[in-house]
């Protein structure tokens, strides 16, 4: 095994310094700026507005203008060589007729090719599923993961190995969740339904990529008898392989989706790559190193009270 | 098991092979030379089973371009007790709208969330939302109305009153019980005498008498008729009808006879609607961006199968190949879907799950892989390898496998639309990538590793 040098365990606190330094910027954004959220959470509409021929300033303004004239809030336009993107509040369906004959009465070429309204109850609807979505499934893993690991040898316990893999979980979470905060500041990046599904691919993931190591610990656990830090350190190195070449493969994937994918799933795409990235490094570096300072602390305890 | 790899090889290929003509029907197109002579023709043998038509991919909205509105039903004036008939019952009127405004393939789902009751109308190929509104959300709701005989009918509030009823039949205006419930169908005619078009009622025996009776208590007065609280009639009626026809003149153009007939036919909606969302998609988009994901699948796929034959040397070669069996079987799977009730609509999300699932799929064989190698730096055989192997990597695959599961088990659940189509293929694609991690690879290995 050509890593067998590399010790993991013994440098554990450079590693969750690591990840602090990511995680800290992140939630501060979080804090600070929150999530620019889509009309996905929020309700309001979103249309397209498609021209044969190039887009000049004077016709977006046009466009603009025809909404602001209805009393319609006109938050974000985004353009490229034809297509006018437009995010505003509410339209309703009159509001929409008039503005289609607006835009067919001011030019010739013009089109709405998208149009979408999400009222504020769904809005709000998917805000809240999305939150239970990912309270619920954390616990449901942490249960099985529980379960699943029963019959851990000690002096380990399931319940540790299940609330280290949510740890590595909440970290990940954190880490797409804190970027994309800075991203919706500086660069208008929303948040919307699809970002919801990456979260919980991520989680999924997260949560997979942890399990290998720790079966890896619970084999070991069985068969060995070293020390519990050795026997973590030994058990990240001998899945080190597996963990690079699959997020390897994940990613090379992911790249392919994000050349290629078109505009659609981009943003969806981004949060999947910074998710797995995290997902690999926490599953490496903070879920088991966890496993053996929960494991040093409940020593330290033990000793105290003797 | 292990003594007859062979067979279970040749039930796989087969098995990949019957997913080939099931994703690729037109194959027996491509002649094949020498073959076309034996007369072999794969779809015969779906066609024997009567399915060989109807196996499309089901493409959602986003794919496809299309309409998709969800409406709220107001239940305030319906008793708790029949609020789901009455969701029912709306359901069916807008099936019948669509049906008759000749949509391919609608969906229209009635849902409850909170309290409230909704429904979701996917209209494939419409762009025209308003249009679409409009069809769907009129009441239609047509009633009958005559003189009042006293003055002292005359206390119903005229706001009540539909437009332009007072100017024909003076302030005593009363509604009769005859109402656009009472019809047996409508129909489009043409006056004999002028060529108009107008719109023929037939209503229904109960409705029959009821008309009788009106017609009879008024002849040489005027009965007006209303439709969604507008005079659009005032004929004097002359004698009594006992047949029960009755035609509206009206000055229609020909399609807007035609519309009010459907609208007639469809019946009222038992409760108003009023949208909570809509969605257009241009048809340009969805195709545009159905043939991005294609390619970009595609392109994944390569890479992968480039990235094991390189990793894995011929270990990765036989992973790809089991990966192409993968990847047919999910695919199969969407459209044999499709004879059922639970058919899966493939959505841009959907595909992205689906990629997804071949990475965690190329998981399962590098977990097993990187276990065979453990075991023969330890010194053994071969065959012994990559049986430890895949034992040894069985509980993480599982276990990991499982919580994909139970992630994708509460997206389904809590999801909407488009999350629910990716949680959906993913666990699909969890499933058979087991069985293909497991299985087929197993198998592909045991039999080009059988002395």
């Amino acid at each position: 095994m050509k890593n067998k040098t590399l010790d993991i365990i013994g440098k554990k606190n450079l590693y969750f310094a690591l990840s602090l330094i990511v995680v800290i910027p992140g939630l501060i954004a979080l804090l600070l700026f929150g999530l620019n959220l889509s009309i996905d959470f929020t309700g309001g509409s979103r249309l397209t507005v498609n021209f044969v021929q190039n887009i000049e300033k004077q016709k977006v303004d046009k466009i603009k203008q025809a909404l602001i004239s209805q009393n319609i809030k006109v938050y974000i336009v985004e353009q490229s060589r034809n297509q006018v993107f437009l995010r505003t509040s509410l339209i309703n369906q009159k509001q929409n007729i008039k503005f289609i004959d607006a835009l067919t009465k001011n030019f010739k070429d013009a089109k709405e090719t998208e149009f979408e309204t999400i009222g504020p109850t769904i809005g709000r609807e998917t805000t809240i599923n999305a939150i239970k979505a990912v309270l619920l499934a954390s616990v449901l893993i942490i249960l099985y993961i529980t379960w699943s690991f029963r019959k851990v040898p000690k002096p380990a316990s399931s319940l540790r190995f299940g609330v280290s893999a949510i740890i590595a979980l909440i970290h990940d979470v954190l880490v797409v969740l804190g970027i994309f905060a800075i991203l919706g500041h500086f660069f208008g990046v929303e948040v919307d339904s699809l970002f919801v599904t990456a979260l919980l691919t991520v989680i999924g993931f997260s949560v997979h990529d942890t399990i290998v190591v720790f079966d890896r610990i619970r084999e070991n656990l069985r068969r060995s008898s070293g020390s519990f830090p050795q026997i973590v350190n030994d058990s990240i190195l001998q899945t080190l392989d597996r963990s690079l070449n699959t997020s390897l493969t994940v990613l090379l994937v992911l790249f392919a989706l994000l050349l290629f994918g078109g505009e659609t799933i981009r943003w969806f795409v981004v949060a999947l790559l910074i998710g797995v990235t995290s997902g690999t490094y926490s599953s490496i570096f903070n879920a088991s190193p966890i496993l053996v300072v929960w494991q040093e602390w409940s020593e330290k305890r033990k000793k105290i009270t003797k | 098991m292990k003594e007859s790899p062979r067979f279970l090889f040749f039930s796989i290929i087969l098995l990949a092979l019957v997913s080939i003509f099931i994703n690729f029907p037109n194959l027996q197109k491509i002649s094949l030379g020498p073959v076309k002579n034996l007369n072999i023709d794969p779809s015969s043998f779906l066609r024997t089973f009567r399915i060989g038509k109807n196996l499309e991919f089901r493409r959602g909205l986003d794919l496809k371009g299309g309409t998709s509105i969800t409406f709220k039903a107001d239940m305030s004036g319906v008793s708790p007790s029949q609020k789901s008939d009455a969701l029912n019952s709306a359901k069916t009127v807008i099936e019948k709208r669509i049906n008759f405004f000749g949509v391919s393939e609608p969906v229209i789902q009635t849902a409850t969330v909170n309290g409230d009751s909704r429904i979701i109308v996917e209209l494939p190929g419409v762009t025209d939302v308003n249009q679409a509104i409009n069809l769907i959300g009129t009441t239609a709701q047509l009633s009958f109305w005559e003189q009042g005989g006293t003055e002292s009918a005359k206390t119903a509030t005229p706001a009540a009153y539909p437009l332009g009823i007072v100017e024909v039949l003076g302030p005593a205006a009363l509604k009769t019980s005859l109402t656009g419930n009472d019809l047996e169908s409508s129909s489009v005619t043409f006056d004999q005498n002028t060529g108009n078009p107008q719109v023929q009622l037939v209503f229904s025996g109960k409705g029959t008498d009821k008309f009788a009776d009106i017609t009879k208590r008024n002849i040489n007065k005027i009965v007006a008729m209303v439709l969604d609280n507008q005079v659009i009639e005032a004929p004097r009626v002359n004698q009594a009808i006992l047949t029960g026809n009755a035609v509206i003149t009206g000055s229609f153009t020909l399609a807007a006879a035609k519309l009010l007939s459907t609208e007639l036919n469809a019946g009222a909606l038992p409760v108003p609607l009023s949208v909570l969302e809509q969605r257009v998609i241009g048809p340009t988009l969805g195709i545009e961006s159905l043939k991005k994901s294609f390619l970009a699948g595609v392109i994944g796929f390569l890479i992968i199968v480039i990235f094991m034959s390189i990793l894995y040397g011929r270990l990765g070669v036989v992973a790809s190949l089991a990966l192409v069996v993968y990847s047919l079987l999910v695919l199969s799977i969407f459209k044999i879907s499709n004879l059922t009730p639970y058919g899966i609509t493939l959505t841009l999300s959907g595909i992205a799950g689906f990629v997804l699932s071949i990475g965690m799929a190329v998981d399962a064989n590098i977990l097993i892989f990187e276990r065979i190698k453990e075991e023969k730096r330890l010194g053994k055989k071969q065959e012994d390898s990559i049986e430890i192997g895949f034992s040894r990597a069985w509980p993480s695959i599982r276990d990991s496998n499982i919580s994909t599961l139970i992630t994708s088990a509460i997206l389904y659940e809590f999801g909407t639309g488009v999350v629910k189509g990716f949680a959906l293929v993913l666990a699909i694609g969890v499933l058979i990538s087991m069985f293909s991690a497991i299985v087929v690879t197993r198998t592909f290995l045991r039999f080009f590793y059988e002395k």
